[in-house]
């Protein structure tokens, strides 16, 4: 009886379930040298629940890159004039105007106009077509964010990206899924048993995570879209850890069938299963370089818990960290130049960053219990799991330790979240 | 096994016994050796004696497999003094019923990374495992996983309550 509730108790649930409790965001930080910009609601967006203009604005605030010129209740349209100097006088360095037009079947165009105030001149004008839903409405809005931070910091845009995370409330643990921004929660799979771990696929369309059900620590690879999983790794012992390759063909998982932890390395479809490397101690927590070549992993090889590398083909650990007694969960940046990881600093667990080629080192937040680092796809910023008031919150902070904010779920522990690479 | 009734009729018995047993101080096992002198012979062996390592014992909250917790010291994985009795009961049981299957689940306290605490407690349920096959019991019938710190018997932010953490749990088969 016992095990039949628990195989009713854990099903795969229907994207549909976006009732539950969606993360609130907090921002607490910002850059230096931000860009003034004038986003100016837009004409003929008022129909709108939520005006598309004010979840631009919203995802250009938590870069942190910019900063808001007010332009109040100003409406204008992208083909409207522009009376530049007006702009300069407010401090404005670029301007946003647009219009949202209502087309043929329940469906809008939203244009955008993109302008450089100083130099009086256009940098980018788009249009999107979208329903009034209020998904596609976000969904748009991201985009245009995406656009004009990409012109105006010559950088890629993170704002249609989505974040995995564990939400453990009263005996249930949600894996969720969401907009980049908290909005849109989808849960894709809920259980009574503890979730570990997920992490994307680098095509975005899956997730690999660590599930408890079995009494036991089980790898799954879920498919998003069809919302159906498969066992990646169920040995003797415990899996766990698991991280894609770049090119998403193989998992570095963690398996004890042999003894201790020890680094493996197999087929995303649970095939080929061949050991990377041995020690008498523990090695998890495997991490796969961008370029694919080497890997990253935590070892208590040399008597305390630091993070080495070792070549994908196995061979010789090189030692990666070597102050404090402490650091784990190493993540390299998307370009492969820096290293985030978690250092103990007296009785805190911190955030850090370490530049691989000069290997110096900044703690990059003032928490006590930071875990899970996962860089953003244009590796601007860092998303971890810490904890606020005893309760597990998200965080976000750029590389810089500058820009802040917090995202956090009403009456629940948000916890171990991954930053999906970009959208196609 | 998880779908047989015995089994998780005895599991409800064993899991009753076992929730509440506090870490800490362990008590001795209890003794279950309750024979009768060998000289007397005027009456029979009553059913209320019971063979330490037979099936019977498992269900038996005076027998010493009904304890199944083993706890660790910070940072340590060696088997305390206190606790080598009751392994060598355990595996002498599985030596006895080679049939009967056991997960070992190590635990570790909260603080630092969930997988290497994973780690931490999968080398808890090793020296567990260790112990019992010294013991007798078959590598095949004991799995050692664990739970890292997924699964903290207590949630305070106390040395104390991290020391209940830090341990390896005990299953038979049908209980998990």
């Amino acid at each position: 009886m016992k095990s039949l509730s628990r195989l009713l108790f854990i099903s795969l649930l229907s994207v549909s379930i976006s009732a539950s409790a969606q993360l609130s965001i907090e921002i607490t930080g910002a850059g230096a040298n931000r860009i003034p910009i004038a986003v100016v609601n837009f004409d003929g967006e008022k129909v709108l629940s939520q005006a598309i203009t004010s979840v631009v604005r919203a995802d250009l605030d938590r870069s942190g890159l910019f900063r808001q010129i007010d332009s109040g209740s100003m409406t204008l349209a992208e083909n409207a004039p522009i009376n530049f100097s007006d702009w300069r006088g407010r401090g404005a360095d670029a301007v946003v105007t647009g219009s949202m037009l209502a087309q043929a079947n329940g469906r809008y165009e939203s244009r955008f106009r993109l302008q450089d105030v100083t130099k009086q001149s256009l940098l980018d004008v788009e249009a999107y077509g979208h329903t009034s839903a209020p998904t596609q409405m976000r969904a748009t809005a991201h985009r245009m964010a995406d656009a004009i931070y990409e012109k105006l910091t010559g950088e890629r845009g993170i704002f249609s990206t989505r974040i995995a995370y564990v939400v453990k409330s009263t005996g249930r643990y949600e894996l969720q899924i969401a907009d980049a921004d908290g909005a849109n929660p989808q849960t894709p799979l809920a259980s009574r048993e503890p979730l570990i771990s997920p992490t994307w696929s680098p095509d975005g369309n899956k997730l690999a995570y660590v599930s408890f059900e079995a009494k036991k620590p089980v790898i799954y690879v879920h498919d998003l879209a069809a919302n159906r999983r498969h066992v990646a790794a169920n040995f003797k012992g415990s899996n766990s850890a698991p991280a894609w390759s770049p090119d998403g063909k193989r998992l570095a998982i963690v398996l004890t069938k042999d003894g201790n932890s020890q680094l493996y390395l197999v087929n995303a479809d649970g095939s080929g299963v061949v050991r990377l490397a041995s020690s008498s101690g523990i090695d998890t927590e495997p991490q796969f370089s961008p370029d694919g070549q080497s890997i990253y992993f935590t070892s208590d090889r040399g008597g305390s818990p630091q993070i080495y590398a070792i070549p994908v083909t196995g061979g010789e650990a090189k030692r990666v960290t070597f102050e404090g007694s402490y650091n784990v969960t190493a993540r390299p940046s998307p370009d492969g130049k820096s290293l985030a990881y978690i250092s103990q600093n007296g009785s805190r667990y911190q955030l850090t960053l370490m530049d691989l080629a000069t290997r110096q080192t900044q703690i990059l937040t003032d928490s006590s219990k930071d875990e899970s680092p996962s860089f953003a796809p244009n590796g601007r910023m860092i998303l971890y799991a810490t904890e606020v008031g005893g309760r597990g919150v998200l965080a976000a902070v750029s590389t810089d330790g500058r820009t802040k904010y917090k995202l956090s779920v009403p009456a629940a522990d948000a916890r171990e979240p991954a930053w999906s690479p970009f959208s196609k | 096994m998880r779908t047989s009734i015995i089994s998780a009729s005895l599991v409800a018995v064993l899991l009753t016994a076992c929730s509440s047993q506090p870490p800490a101080p362990e008590q001795k096992p209890a003794a279950v050796e309750d024979r009768q002198p060998a000289g007397a012979s005027t009456a029979p062996v009553t059913s209320d004696v019971i063979d330490p390592y037979s099936l019977a014992a498992l269900k038996d909250p005076k027998s010493p497999l009904s304890k199944r917790s083993i706890f660790f010291d910070f940072d340590s994985y060696i088997i305390k003094d206190e606790f080598k009795t009751l392994l060598e009961q355990h595996g002498k049981f599985l030596a006895a019923n080679s049939k009967i299957k056991m997960l070992i689940q190590g635990n570790a306290d909260e603080r630092g990374s969930r997988e290497y605490n994973l780690a931490l407690g999968q080398k808890r349920s090793e020296a567990v495992k260790k112990a019992l096959l010294l013991n007798g019991a078959k590598e095949d019938q004991v799995e050692a996983v664990s739970l890292g710190e997924e699964k903290p018997r207590c949630s305070d932010q106390t040395e104390d309550c991290w020391g209940q953490n830090r341990r390896g749990d005990i299953l038979y088969s049908g209980e998990f």
